[in-house]
């Protein structure tokens, strides 16, 4: 596990520099940083990871871009409106998921869902790429496109250790 | 006439409640609620809903949320209130004044076959109050839905208003003839019109 060499504080700004205006999710400790830095920006705390982009979709219908922050275990959650909110009404969100049970080093309740996901995202034709810490800038921007590209569903994931 | 023969259906509670919304974007939950919307007035400010069961409020709070000027009414069902009830703390905890939440109440999940729902015993506005919704109501007869709406109206939201409603006995409502792209695209349209009217004496 490589040391964090990527701030919340360097993110956000990534985020907001490619007009990301509306936040919110359910923590996860390993964007804990991140979330500190989005507060100022409104960030809400939701209930749930599907009340979430409930959320989100209704801020993309008002003109909005929206960033949907989850742990992985919320992808489950999270997959019955991705797939008939979002996707099919095409609605921009990106998704920064936390991947906890990362090649199978964590709790056991992260395991099933760590060795799952790539599969489950690639299953819901949901386009990913894991943020790398020297190059967040081009991840995000990354992002920014495919959602300009195809408006629904993407995703920024967060392997640990990439955010200090 | 017993009190319960005075309830109205799904049908007739929509059609009341339209005209008093008329201003309001308005994000219908899925199945007949939906559908009943769009075949009695549908307008570009409609959103229907058909799938993501539960989050008709959530959406319709995240409009308010980004879109504080804009009014915002959800018409709910109680079976869509029950799956998501942490909606009802967010909303309460959010709180946008401009936010009305109409929940029609029949206790069955009608779309598939009227099999019952738990909100005969639960009350659902007092969840919503405990929540933090400012004002909230439960109306049992057709003629008493205006009146409330208006009351409630007439004060800063979030408002709930639920509407005992009789599971319905004719045949179902259209299905909503839009794409769902297509929704997004006159929803955002109207919300955007809503957010930043023409100015005067523009065509």
């Amino acid at each position: 596990m490589q040391a964090g060499s990527l701030s919340g504080a360097e993110l956000a700004r990534e985020l907001l520099a490619q007009g990301f205006d509306f936040f919110t999710g359910v923590p996860c400790s390993l964007v804990a940083s991140l979330i500190t830095a989005l507060e100022p920006h409104g960030y809400v705390a939701e209930t749930r990871e599907d009340a979430a982009l409930g959320l989100a979709a209704g801020a993309a219908l008002a003109g909005r871009r929206p960033l949907v922050l989850m742990q992985n275990s919320g992808l489950g959650v999270s997959l019955n409106a991705i797939g008939s909110l979002q996707d099919i009404y095409a609605l921009p969100c990106l998704l920064v998921v936390t991947w906890r049970g990362y090649e199978g080093k964590d709790a056991p309740e992260h395991l099933v869902m760590g060795d799952a996901m790539p599969k489950i995202l690639d299953a819901m034709g949901i386009p990913w790429r894991p943020i790398d810490a020297q190059n967040a800038a081009a991840d995000v921007a990354w992002a920014r496109a495919r959602l300009d590209g195809k408006p629904g569903p993407v995703a920024l994931v967060v392997k640990p250790g990439v955010l200090a | 006439m017993t009190a319960v023969a005075e309830r109205p259906t799904t049908r007739d509670a929509v059609a009341a409640v339209l005209p008093e919304i008329a201003d309001h974007v308005l994000v219908c939950a899925n199945g007949f609620i939906s559908r009943w919307a769009c075949a009695l007035g549908d307008r570009d400010a409609n959103f229907y809903m058909i799938g993501s069961m539960g989050l008709a409020s959530s959406i319709g709070l995240g409009i308010a949320t980004a879109r504080p000027e804009v009014p915002v009414a959800v018409l709910d069902g109680d079976g869509n209130v029950l799956m998501n009830l942490g909606s009802l703390a967010m909303t309460g905890v959010l709180a946008p004044a401009r936010f009305r939440h109409v929940v029609l109440d029949n206790a069955v999940y009608a779309s598939t076959g009227n099999q019952p729902t738990i909100s005969s015993q639960v009350k659902l506005e007092e969840i919503a109050r405990a929540a933090g919704y400012r004002s909230v109501a439960r109306v049992r007869a057709a003629g008493e839905i205006a009146a409330a709406l208006r009351a409630q109206l007439a004060q800063p939201g979030p408002s709930l208003l639920l509407i005992e409603t009789l599971p319905e006995s004719g045949p179902p409502p259209p299905r909503i003839p839009y794409t769902p792209p297509e929704m997004t695209a006159r929803v955002g349209a109207a919300i955007a019109r809503i957010a930043a009217p023409a100015p005067a004496g523009a065509r």
